[in-house]
C-alpha cells in the first residue's frame, strides 16, 4: 500500500543493462538489484524485539555492531577503531570495565554523525526494565555505560568479568540512533512501528520499504563510509514458501540470487546442484543436534508435578552403562550422510566451534553395536523373550520426542532401529515446534518439561565464548514446577564437580585456561557422562547463483553479514 | 415456477420405496421383513446394471483386500529401515522400491492405506452424522434452527490449529493410556477431523430441508399427523441423500488429506508411522527425482475417493424408485 | 423478509460477542508460546520480561476487554480520524502484533490486496466454470462430458494443493519457465507491461485453486441438478410444451441452487480469509500466509483479530444465504 512509485523501481531495474556492459570494479550501486529469498520472512528489523535470524539478518544490512565474530571465531572491529584488549587498554585490568573507540568520522544514513551517545543511549534503551529486551543477557553485569568522549564510550560491570566483550558483538546487538529512538524507551517501545520497521543505519544499505512477513526492499546507504562498496544498488529480501521452493527458484530457475536456511533431503540439493546455475554453502558456527537423556523419571503414572523432577531418578538412563551404549549404538556419520548432506557433520561435543574448544580425540564416530550389546549384558541387562533387555523386572524402553521436521523424523527412525538393534525399545513421538520450545507450564510436550526419556533438539550459542553456555548445566538450573517449568538444565543432569568447574571457569581471564575448563567440562556433560549425546554439528546452507561472488559462510554472523562485499559476476 | 403437485406420488415412493411391491403397509412386524428384503434385492440388481458403479465397487473391494491381507502376505515391516537398501527402485526385494531410509514402499502403502481409509470413512461418517443430524433438526424444528446454525457459526470461525493443538494437549496422554497408543491416536484424530468438519453438511442439509418442508407431500404427511422422528427419516431425509452423498465422498478426500496435515502439527499418528497422506507429502520435495513415490499415494488416494464416488452415485440411482428399472 | 433480517442482525451482536470470547479463550488455553521461537540460551528471567512487555502478565479476561475496547473503540476511531484528519484516537493504543509491533490492522490492510486478486478471482473463475460443468454433466448423465468431469473434478479435489501446485510450479515456472514461481506483492500495475506480469505471476495460483474450488461445486451442482430433473414437475413443465432450455435453465437450475449457494456463501469469507497451502506454496504472502504465520508463532493478537473479522463474515454471509433462500424459493418464509 505503501509502496513507492513502481515506475522508478522499473527505471531501476533496467539500470543494471546497461552498467554492467562497462567492467563494473569496485563501482558503488554499479550492479543492480540483488533478490534475496528468506522463506520465513522478516516481521520486524530490530534486533532488540527479535533475536530470529530471519529478522536479524535483514537488519544486519542496516544497522550494526560495534565488532563482529569473523568465521574462525576471531572479533574483527566494525564501528569500533579496535578490538579492546588487555594491551591496548580497552579491557580494565581488573576487568570491571571496557572501553570501546569508534572509527573517526562515521554518519548515519540521514547524514548525522555517529557518537558515543548512540552507544550508551543503545545499552541503556536495552537495559530499561519496562522495554523487555530480547537480548538482554548480552547485557548482564552491566551497570552503565559511561560516554568520555564524542568518540569513546566505556561499559561499566558490577563484578569482573572474565569474558568482557559481549555487548555489541555480533549483529544481535546492534548500534541504534539516538534521534531516532529516543521515544522509543521503555514501554513506548512497542509502539515505535516506523522505527522498529526503519532503523536508520550505518550499513551499506537502508530500509526503503517493508513489509512484515511479506518483503523488505533496500537502497543504497549513501553515506556508508566505504565509498566503493556496496556492488549492489537495491536488495530485495521476499519471504514466504518452504526451503524447498527456495532452493528452486535459486538453483533451478534461477530466479532469485541467494536462498537463505535449506535444510532439505541431500539428494535433493546435490540433483538441483547439478542443474548448474547456482551452488550451495554451509556455514558453521556452534548449532549442535543432540539428544538429551532424562535423568529423572517421567513416568505417567507418578502423580503430576512429581513427573521428570528429580524426586524420582531415572529408571535405567541413571545407568552410565545404558548412556553409554546408547550413544555407541548411533551411527553419526550415517544420520549426517542420509539426513543433512552438506549441512551437518558428525560430532561428539556440544562445543564444536571455535575448535580450541573442541575435544582432540572424538571418541564416538564409530558406531559399536557389538559393543554397546556387550556393555549392557556387563551392565546385567539381559535380552528378554521379546528381545527387549531388562533387569529386576525394569524394561529398555523409550520415549523419544522431537519436534515435527522431516530431517528430525528422519533420524528418529534411524536411531530407534539402532537401539532396535542392541535391544532397546523406542515409542517416537513429534511435537510441534512452537508448542515444543513453548514455556506454557500447562502444556505436558514442551522441552523444558521433558515428559519422555530422551529428546531430541539443536542448541546454539553465539559468541565464541562458551562460558554461558556451559552454566545453563548446573544442578540450580533443573526446570521444576515450582519455577512453572523455567530452567535450561533439560537433561536434569546435576553434579557437584560440574558446578564447581563453572565457577572456576567464570573465574579466570586466561584464554588457554579457559578453553581447558570447557574441555574438561564438556566431557564430563558428554564426552564421557553421556548425560547428552551430541549428533550432529549443523551448519546453516544457503544456496547462490553463480553469477554472485563474495559470499564468505560465517556461522556465527546472519548470512548476510558481508554484503557489501557481494557483487555480480559476468 | 411448475412445482412438484403430484405429492401421492412422492409419498408412496419415498414410504415404500419399490414400486410393485405390497401397496399396503403391512399388518405386523414379522411381514415387515419381507418387503424390505426385496427392496434391497431390488436395489442391488439396479446397483449391478450401472457399470460405473460396479467397476467402482470391485476396485473399492480390492484396495480394502490390498491393505487389510495385503500385510499378512507381505511381512516387512513397513518401519524396519536398511538405509544400505535406500532410494531403489522396483525389484523382486521390494516391489514399489523403497524410501529415503531404505522402508519397503509395498510395505509402507499397505499399512498407510489401512489407517487413511479407516481415517477416512469413520472421519467421515463423524462429520457426516453430526452434519446431517444438525442440518436435518435446525431445518425441520424451527425453534431450533437459531441456536443450532449460531453453533455452526461458532464452528466455522473457531481457528483450527489451535484448536486441534489444544484437543492434543487436553487428550492425547489421557487416551493414550485407554486405549493404546495407536487406539488413542486414531480416536482422537478422526474426532478431531470429524467435529471440525460436519458445519458445511450442516448448512447444505438444512437449506435443502427449509425447501422441503414447505413441500405438499409433507404438509400432506404432517396433516394426517405423522410424528416428528417418522417424518424425518421417511420423508425428510431420502429427499436430502444427494447432497449427503456429495459431501461423503468430498470428506473422504478431506480427512485423508487432514489427517496427514494433522501429523505436522505432532497432532498425528508416531511420526514413523505411514499414512498416504505422510507418504505423498513426504515425497513432494524429491518428486522430480523419485516421481513414484509421489505417484503411488497419490493414485491411491484418488481411487479411493474416485470409486467411493461411484458407488455412492450408483447407491443414490439404485435407491431412487423414479428411475429404477429404466 | 426486513424484520428477520434485522432480527438477525440484531441477534449477530452477542453472537458474535460469545464468539470472539470463544476464540480468545481457546486461543489463552492452546499450548504455543508467542516466546517459542526465542533462542535456548535466553535465560527465564529474561524471557519473563519479554512476556511482561507483551502485555501477557495481565489476567486473560483483562487483556480480552482490552482487546474489545481496541477492536471496538480504538481502531474504528483511527479510521475516522484518517479519513476526516481529526484526532480522536490520539494517546489510545491500537491492537498491536506480538510479532511485528506494529497495528495488526495495518499489516492486514497490507495483505488484503493480494489475497482478494488472487483467491478472489479463483473463486470467481471456480464458480464460473463450476456452474455450467454441473448443469451439462447432470443434464447428460454418464455421457463423456460427465465421466471426464466426474473423473478430473474428484481426482482434482482429492489431490491437494500442495502437490498440485508443486507440479505446475516444476512443469511451468521451472522447466518452460513461462511463469514467476514467485509472487511479487509489490508489483503495481500502471501500464500494459506491468499488467501483464500481473497476469502472469497470477496465472498458476488462481488456476491451482479455482480448479479445487470447482471440483466441490460442480458435485454439487451436479447431485441438485439430478435430483430436480427427475422430479416431476420437470415432466409437467415438458408435457405444457415449454422448451427444453426454459425447462432447464428457469425452472430446474433455479431449484437446485439452494445447496450450491449455501457452498459458495461458505466459500466467500474463505476468499478473504485467504488460501492458506496455495498462498504458501506460490509466495503470495496474503492473509492466509499471515493467520498460519501468526498462528505458529502464537501472535495472539494477529489470530484473534484476524479469525473474528472472518467470524464477522462468516455470520454474514450465512444470513446472505438464508435471505437467498428465500428468494429461490419463496416458500421458505422466516417468521
Amino acid at each position: 500500500m505503501t509502496l513507492g512509485p513502481t515506475a522508478s523501481a522499473l527505471a531501476l531495474a533496467a539500470l543494471p543493462l546497461t552498467a554492467l556492459t562497462a567492467p563494473a570494479l569496485a563501482e558503488r550501486g554499479a550492479d543492480g538489484e540483488l533478490r534475496v529469498l528468506y522463506w520465513q520472512a522478516p516481521t520486524v528489523l530490530n534486533p532488540y524485539l527479535s533475536t530470529g535470524a530471519k529478522d536479524v539478518d535483514p537488519a544486519s544490512m542496516v544497522i550494526e555492531p560495534l565488532a563482529q565474530v569473523a568465521p574462525d571465531g576471531s572479533l574483527t572491529p566494525v564501528l569500533a577503531a579496535e578490538i579492546p584488549s588487555l594491551e591496548n587498554g580497552g579491557i580494565a585490568a581488573d576487568y570491571s570495565a571496557v572501553t570501546w573507540k569508534l572509527k573517526p568520522g562515521l554518519l548515519w544514513s540521514d547524514g548525522s554523525p555517529v557518537t558515543a551517545e548512540d552507544v550508551k543511549f543503545t545499552a541503556e534503551y536495552c537495559m530499561d526494565p519496562a522495554f523487555g529486551c530480547a537480548v538482554l543477557q548480552e547485557f548482564e553485569g552491566i551497570t552503565g555505560a559511561e560516554v568520555l568522549d564524542a568518540q569513546t564510550v566505556r561499559l561499566n560491570f558490577d563484578a569482573p568479568r572474565f569474558a568482557p566483550l559481549q555487548a555489541f558483538v555480533g549483529g544481535r546487538t546492534p548500534i541504534l540512533q539516538k534521534a531516532q529512538f529516543a521515544a522509543c524507551k521503555g514501554a513506548a517501545g512497542v509502539s515505535c512501528t516506523a522505527q522498529n520497521f526503519g532503523p536508520l543505519g550505518t550499513g551499506p544499505y537502508k530500509v526503503a520499504d517493508f513489509r512484515p512477513g511479506d518483503v523488505a526492499q533496500f537502497e543504497l546507504n549513501p553515506n556508508y563510509r566505504d565509498a566503493a562498496k556496496p556492488a549492489f544498488a537495491r536488495v530485495t529480501v521476499k519471504g514466504g514458501g518452504d526451503a524447498m521452493a527456495a532452493a528452486r527458484a535459486v538453483l533451478e530457475s534461477a530466479e532469485y540470487d541467494f536462498a537463505w536456511n535449506l535444510q532439505l533431503p541431500p539428494e535433493a540439493v546435490s540433483a538441483m546442484e547439478a542443474a548448474g546455475k547456482g551452488r550451495v554453502v554451509a556455514s558453521f558456527g556452534s548449532m549442535v543436534e543432540r539428544i538429551d537423556l532424562n535423568q529423572t523419571n517421567p513416568s505417567p503414572e507418578l502423580p503430576e508435578g512429581e513427573r521428570s523432577t528429580v524426586k524420582h531418578p531415572h529408571p535405567f538412563l541413571t545407568d552410565p552403562a545404558v548412556r553409554k551404549a546408547l550413544s555407541m549404538a548411533i551411527d553419526r556419520q550415517i544420520i549426517a550422510e542420509l539426513a543433512y548432506g552438506p549441512a551437518g557433520k558428525a560430532t561428539c561435543t556440544i562445543l564444536p566451534m571455535p575448535e580450541a574448544y573442541a575435544p582432540e580425540a572424538p571418541a564416538c564416530l564409530t558406531q559399536d553395536l557389538e559393543g554397546a550389546r556387550a556393555l549392557l549384558d556387563q551392565a546385567g541387562w539381559v535380552p528378554g523373550p521379546d528381545g527387549i533387555r531388562a533387569k529386576d523386572g525394569t524394561r529398555l524402553a523409550l520415549l523419544f520426542q522431537t519436534t515435527v521436521n522431516p530431517v528430525r523424523q528422519d533420524e528418529q527412525a534411524l536411531v530407534k532401529q539402532w537401539w532396535s538393534e542392541i535391544g532397546v525399545e523406542t515409542e517416537l513421538k513429534a511435537v510441534d515446534g512452537a508448542s515444543f520450545f513453548g514455556a506454557d507450564p500447562g502444556n505436558p510436550d514442551t522441552q523444558t518439561k521433558f515428559y519422555a526419556d530422551v529428546e531430541m533438539y539443536t542448541d546454539a550459542y553465539y559468541l565464541p565464548d562458551p562460558a554461558s553456555f556451559l552454566s545453563k548445566f548446573t544442578c540450580d538450573r533443573i526446570p521444576t514446577p515450582e519455577t512453572q517449568w523455567q530452567g535450561n538444565n533439560t537433561p536434569r543432569f546435576c553434579d557437584a564437580g560440574y558446578d564447581a568447574g563453572i565457577t572456576e571457569l567464570h573465574a579466570t581471564g586466561d584464554l588457554a585456561q579457559r578453553q581447558q575448563f570447557a574441555r574438561k567440562l564438556d566431557a564430563q556433560l558428554v564426552g564421557d557422562g553421556n548425560y547428552a549425546l551430541p549428533l550432529i554439528h549443523r551448519g546453516m546452507v544457503s544456496a547462490h547463483v553463480n553469477t554472485l561472488s563474495g559470499i564468505v559462510p560465517n556461522g556465527w554472523e546472519g548470512q548476510l553479514w558481508n554484503v557489501a562485499d557481494w557483487s555480480r559476476v559476468k | 415456477m411448475t412445482e412438484p403437485s403430484d405429492l401421492l406420488v412422492e409419498e408412496t415412493a419415498s414410504n415404500a420405496a419399490a414400486p410393485g411391491a405390497e401397496a399396503l403397509p403391512p399388518a405386523n412386524p414379522v411381514e415387515a421383513g419381507a418387503p424390505a428384503r426385496s427392496q434391497w434385492r431390488d436395489v442391488w440388481r439396479q446397483f449391478r446394471s450401472h457399470r460405473g458403479a460396479m467397476v467402482a465397487l470391485v476396485l473399492f473391494v480390492s484396495i480394502i483386500l490390498f491393505v487389510a491381507i495385503g500385510p499378512w502376505l507381505w511381512t516387512i515391516d513397513p518401519t524396519f529401515v536398511d538405509y544400505r537398501a535406500r532410494n531403489q527402485g522396483f525389484s523382486m526385494a521390494h516391489p514399489l522400491g523403497t524410501d529415503q531410509l531404505g522402508r519397503d514402499m509395498l510395505a509402507r502403502m499397505m499399512t498407510g492405506g489401512r489407517v487413511s481409509i479407516a481415517v477416512g470413512l469413520v472421519a467421515m461418517s463423524i462429520a457426516l452424522t453430526l452434519g446431517s443430524l444438525i442440518g436435518v433438526v435446525s431445518g425441520y424444528f424451527k425453534r431450533l434452527d437459531a441456536p443450532l446454525m449460531r453453533l455452526t457459526e461458532l464452528f466455522l470461525a473457531l481457528p483450527l490449529l489451535p484448536l486441534l493443538l489444544l484437543m492434543v494437549t487436553l487428550f492425547r496422554e489421557p487416551l493414550g493410556q485407554k486405549l493404546g497408543p495407536a487406539g488413542g491416536t486414531f480416536l482422537l484424530i478422526v474426532s478431531a477431523i470429524g467435529v471440525t468438519s460436519w458445519m458445511q453438511t450442516a448448512r447444505i442439509v438444512r437449506g435443502d430441508v427449509l425447501g422441503l418442508k414447505e413441500r405438499e407431500f409433507i404438509l400432506a404427511a404432517k396433516s394426517i399427523g405423522t410424528p416428528a422422528p417418522r417424518m424425518i427419516l421417511r420423508h425428510v431425509l431420502p429427499n436430502v441423500i444427494s447432497p449427503i452423498m456429495v459431501a461423503a465422498t468430498l470428506g473422504i478426500a478431506t480427512a485423508i488429506i487432514t489427517e496427514s496435515a494433522l501429523s505436522f502439527l505432532g497432532l498425528g499418528f508416531p511420526p514413523d508411522f505411514p499414512t498416504w497422506g505422510r507418504l505423498l507429502f513426504d515425497a513432494v520435495d524429491q518428486m522430480q527425482q523419485y516421481p513414484w513415490r509421489v505417484i503411488l499415494p497419490g493414485a491411491f488416494i484418488s481411487l479411493t475417493v474416485l470409486s467411493v464416488n461411484y458407488i455412492g452415485d450408483g447407491l443414490r440411482d439404485a435407491m431412487d424408485p423414479r428411475i429404477r428399472g429404466r | 423478509m426486513l424484520t428477520f433480517a434485522l432480527r438477525r442482525i440484531l441477534l449477530a451482536i452477542p453472537t458474535l460477542l460469545f464468539i470472539s470470547l470463544v476464540i480468545f479463550l481457546l486461543l489463552e488455553a492452546s499450548p504455543g508460546d508467542p516466546l517459542g521461537e526465542v533462542p535456548l540460551t535466553v535465560p527465564p528471567e529474561v524471557k519473563e520480561r519479554m512476556r511482561e512487555a507483551l502485555g501477557l502478565g495481565q489476567a486473560w479476561y483483562i487483556r480480552y476487554v482490552l482487546w474489545l475496547k481496541q477492536f471496538f473503540w480504538v481502531e474504528p476511531l483511527y479510521w475516522c480520524d484518517q479519513i476526516f484528519g481529526t484526532s480522536f484516537s490520539a494517546g489510545q493504543q491500537r491492537i498491536i502484533s506480538f510479532q511485528s509491533r506494529s497495528p495488526v490492522f495495518d499489516v492486514i490492510a497490507q495483505r488484503l490486496p493480494q489475497t482478494l486478486t488472487v483467491v478472489g478471482m479463483s473463486y470467481l473463475l471456480g464458480v464460473l466454470i463450476a456452474i455450467p460443468i454441473g448443469i451439462i454433466s447432470a443434464y447428460r448423465q454418464y455421457s463423456w462430458f460427465d465421466q471426464i468431469g466426474t473423473f478430473v473434478s474428484m481426482v482434482g479435489f482429492s489431490l491437494p494443493t500442495f502437490f498440485t501446485g508443486v507440479v505446475f510450479i516444476i512443469i511451468f515456472g521451472i522447466k518452460l519457465q513461462w511463469f514467476p514461481s514467485i509472487y511479487d506483492t509489490t508489483l503495481r500495475v500502471t501500464d500494459w507491461d506491468s499488467f501483464v506480469m500481473q497476469v502472469r505471476q497470477m496465472v498458476m495460483p488462481v488456476t491451482v485453486l479455482a480448479l479445487y474450488n470447482a471440483a466441490q461445486i460442480s458435485r454439487f451442482m451436479r447431485a441438485s441438478m439430478l435430483d430436480n430433473l427427475r422430479q416431476d414437475y420437470v415432466r409437467t413443465a415438458r408435457a405444457k410444451g415449454l422448451s427444453e432450455r426454459t425447462v432447464v435453465l428457469k425452472h430446474v437450475l433455479r431449484n437446485s441452487l439452494i445447496p450450491v449457494v449455501t457452498v459458495i456463501a461458505l466459500g466467500l469469507p474463505v476468499v478473504f480469509g485467504g488460501a492458506l497451502i496455495t498462498e504458501q506454496v506460490f509466495k503470495v504472502n496474503g492473509i492466509g500466509q499471515l493467520l498460519i504465520l501468526a498462528i505458529h508463532a502464537n501472535d495472539i493478537p494477529m489470530v484473534m483479530t484476524l479469525t473474528f473479522i472472518f467470524a464477522i463474515l462468516i455470520v454474514s454471509f450465512t444470513l446472505i444465504a438464508d435471505l437467498l433462500y428465500g428468494v429461490l424459493d419463496p416458500r421458505i418464509r422466516y417468521d
